[in-house]
């Protein structure tokens, strides 16, 4: 199956004894001229790119604290070494978060601390050399921006700022990644990453509206462009087809049918992923951003709910406010934006969802926190309800559910590996092999606990466990959605399905 | 007047200075240095107050790095906690009249230095045995423990082995700081001790022990988890939107 050793599951997470240089010819594909222009980069490497690269990030040391503190305050103690799932996976050095964080810091050095133009060697300073251009761009893309490193390290060094840097600082001088520059390409030319154009989306969802009423006798409607609705959603284009990601979309519909709200889509923000955080760039985060804003004054709702996205949760959550805000036009009374889940649980609390639990009887849960929503934000008012809301919904519509280790799972949660910009064929190797803490941790759930399904709150670790569960010997179907699992618990008014309980009760 | 008093002034000037100095501009580049985006490491506090204890925690209890790894964690902590309690200990030696709670915590001073030089001899120790950590030390990485083990060594002979006349080497140093210079108590083991010293001031400010601020700054630590409530911007970020926004 793969042209490289997958790894083999071992009884335990296992820190390796490090093998340097094993993935340094590892990087994704280039990106083209045409990717790189959309952008506002130049198309290829500027021949000047040594002295562009130091002056650029000259100027990202002075915009960014993150950058400046991280570069000056390591003490180089390890205790972010055995933290990354791709050291683990690969055993490679370069991928300890220090030793990807070096990667920038001896460049760093070398250019503006004096230690490091008086005693390069003394330091660990470099010239920013074509080697070392080609390590960063190989490990740099070899990150998924975690931030598992960040809750270990004494200082919360985050190693993702970091490799964001290095992104921005890359594709300024012509060397961006191709993957993510042309979905954000498709983005501003189309609306979303799949580049599915209006009315192939209004088609999708029209499809949506006859399954679901052929299942379940019910008219449950998927909105496109709808004015005056009160609720705009905005999930990522994976939702519209995908599996399981479209059963997660189904979910959300008959979750807001029974609680009688208005909502829509948008064909203008027919994306929640920002791609523009993975390549660090503040202007094109932005710039994505702004059509959110723009489709909910133009479409005039009052709310903004997110889908379930872990990147995408976290620049909503974290940064929307701060990129496209303020948002006074908004009704004020709920949070601005608010995740799926904050709104499920908020119908399941009131008791306007009618739920059959032992629908989902054939199924043994557990739930993997997604990076960006377990390190980077909340769900809910409390600081770990990214953690409760996810497992509160699940358990409110599931009988079985198991945890997996307590230290692969809320902060200390292992990325799926497909994370940060991953997510494409050419980094297959990476991906696979980042993915084994994960598939340690589930293996020992499935075998000691019985568990046989995995629901997750990302379209990319949905999209990256289809991929990557069965190089480990689990079926591509062991990943679900959140909502799918609200979807088949859930007894719409009305419906077939419905009678029949009250038979069964009669 | 003898050379070495001579030197010794000029040396503590200019490594109180360089400290100092070097200490408070670097942490003035991190102070003045905007950072654009809400990037607290979550769960965090979600209010000024909580994310002043969290620092707090850190700052006491290494609380990131007992999560991470319990011997680095021990090791470390025995470290900072030693060198703090000697640092305090060397209060005397620069105040005129000495606080009383300087006088009280003398004996536990003494002591601490032991603690301090087992530290960092388990830190060294680890540079060299866990091949990961060995990869990431560069030579300073190494020297910078040799430094301070060698500051603990010779500060602890002359603890508890051969002590030097203190009453004249704090007229001396009180001479430094306020401009009017004392004859040095020349001894072999004050002389290292104290250059050694004056070697950890001078490279501070230029080196990873930035790392004793850089922990305040550090956004994944010192942010309030608020975005949704309230707008985070910062002056650059600010002149992007000039126009484009409806
Ligand atoms: C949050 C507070 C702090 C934490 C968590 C912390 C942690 C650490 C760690 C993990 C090391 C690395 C030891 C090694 O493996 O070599 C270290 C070194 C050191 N720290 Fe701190 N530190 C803190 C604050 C301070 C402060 C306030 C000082 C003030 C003087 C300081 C002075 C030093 C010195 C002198 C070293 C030894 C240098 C070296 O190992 O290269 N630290 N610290
Ligand atoms: S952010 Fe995640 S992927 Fe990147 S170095 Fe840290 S742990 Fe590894
Ligand atoms: S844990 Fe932090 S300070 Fe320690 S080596 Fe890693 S990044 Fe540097």
């Amino acid at each position: 199956m793969a042209d490289f050793e997958v790894p083999s599951i071992k009884e335990d997470i296992i820190v390796p004894h490090i093998n340097p240089g094993v993935m340094e010819q590892s990087g994704p594909f280039v990106a083209k001229p045409d990717h790189q222009e959309a952008l506002g980069f130049p198309g290829e490497l500027v021949d000047n790119w040594q002295e562009a690269a130091v002056a650029k990030m000259g100027d990202m040391l002075k915009k960014y604290r993150s950058l400046k503190v991280f570069m000056d305050s390591c003490v180089k103690c390890g205790a972010c070494t055995d933290k990354c799932h791709y050291f683990i996976g690969t055993a490679d050095p370069k991928n300890m978060p220090v030793g990807r964080q070096d990667l920038f810091r001896k460049v760093y050095r070398r250019y503006f601390t004096l230690a490091g133009k008086f005693f390069p060697k003394l330091v660990g300073a470099s010239d920013f050399t074509e080697e070392v251009l080609d390590d960063w761009y190989n490990y740099f893309h070899q990150c998924s921006e975690c931030r598992r490193c960040s809750v270990y390290c004494p200082y919360g060094i985050d190693t993702a700022e970091i490799t964001m840097a290095a992104r921005e600082i890359m594709a300024s001088i012509g060397k961006g990644m191709k993957y993510s520059n042309e979905i954000i390409g498709k983005v501003y030319k189309i609306g979303n990453n799949l580049g599915l154009p209006e009315p192939a989306l209004a088609d999708t969802l029209e499809g949506l509206e006859e399954e679901v009423e052929d299942d379940t006798g019910v008219a449950v409607k998927y909105p496109l462009d709808q004015k005056g609705a009160e609720i705009l959603l905005v999930t990522p284009s994976a939702d519209f087809f995908a599996e399981p990601h479209v059963d997660g979309l189904i979910g959300y519909g008959k979750v807001f049918h029974e609680a009688g709200v208005s909502w829509t889509l948008s064909s203008k923000a027919s994306e929640a992923a920002n791609f523009g955080l993975f390549i660090g760039s503040y202007e094109n985060m932005r710039r994505i951003s702004l059509r959110i804003r723009e489709a909910a004054i133009d479409l005039g709702v009052k709310r903004l709910i997110f889908g379930e996205c872990g990147h995408a949760w976290r620049v909503a959550y974290s940064f929307l406010n701060t990129l496209a805000g303020p948002f006074d036009f908004l009704d004020q009374r709920y949070p601005i934006p608010q995740h799926i889940l904050e709104f499920t649980l908020g119908e399941l609390e009131k008791g306007s969802l009618n739920i059959d639990k032992s629908l989902n009887d054939d199924m043994t849960l557990t739930f993997h926190d997604s990076c960006n929503v377990a390190r980077a934000s909340r769900i809910g008012s409390a600081p770990g309800s990214q953690f409760e809301t996810p497992r509160a919904v699940i358990k409110a519509v599931c009988n079985n559910f198991v945890d997996m280790r307590a230290d692969t799972i809320k902060e200390g949660t292992f990325c799926c590996g497909g994370g940060g910009g991953l997510l494409t064929d050419d980094l297959m190797e990476v991906r696979v092999k980042g993915a084994l803490p994960r598939m340690t941790a589930l293996k020992d759930v499935v075998e000691n606990e019985g568990v046989t399904h995995m629901a997750a709150i990302c379209a990319i670790c949905k999209s990256q466990f289809s991929k990557v569960l069965p190089y480990y010997g689990f079926g591509m179907d062991q990943i679900v959605s959140v909502h799918q699992l609200v979807s088949n618990a859930l007894i719409l008014k009305g419906s077939e399905q419905e009678s029949e309980q009250a038979e069964a009760e009669a | 007047m003898s050379i070495l008093t001579g030197f010794f002034a000029v040396l503590y000037s200019l490594a109180g200075i360089v400290l100092f100095g070097g200490l408070a501009y670097r942490t003035w580049v991190f102070f003045k240095t905007p950072a654009p985006l809400k990037i607290p490491t979550t769960p965090a506090p979600t209010t000024r107050s909580g994310v002043a204890f969290r620092l707090v925690r850190e700052v006491t209890i290494f609380e990131s790095l007992f999560k991470s790894n319990k011997w680095l964690w021990l090791f470390g902590w025995m470290f900072h906690f030693g060198l703090f309690l000697v640092l305090l200990r060397h209060l005397r030696y620069v105040t005129e009249p000495v606080w009383g709670w300087v006088v009280l915590i003398q004996p536990f001073g003494k002591y601490a230095s032991i603690l301090m030089v087992v530290g960092l001899v388990g830190l060294l120790a680890r540079r060299f045995l866990v091949d990961r950590v060995k990869y990431i030390s560069a030579p300073s990485d190494i020297l910078m423990l040799l430094l301070l083990i060698g500051i603990g060594l010779s500060g602890m002979l002359m603890t508890f082995v051969s002590t030097p006349d203190i009453v004249q080497l704090k007229r001396f140093l009180l001479g430094v700081m306020f401009f009017s210079w004392e004859e040095f108590p020349a001894s072999i083991i004050l002389v290292v001790h104290m250059l050694l010293v004056a070697v950890l001031m001078l490279i501070f400010p230029f080196s990873k022990l930035l790392h004793s601020t850089g922990v305040f700054f550090s956004p994944t630590r010192n942010q309030v988890d608020n975005p949704r409530e309230k707008r985070h911007i910062v002056g650059w970020a600010l002149k992007l939107e000039s126009g484009d926004k409806r």
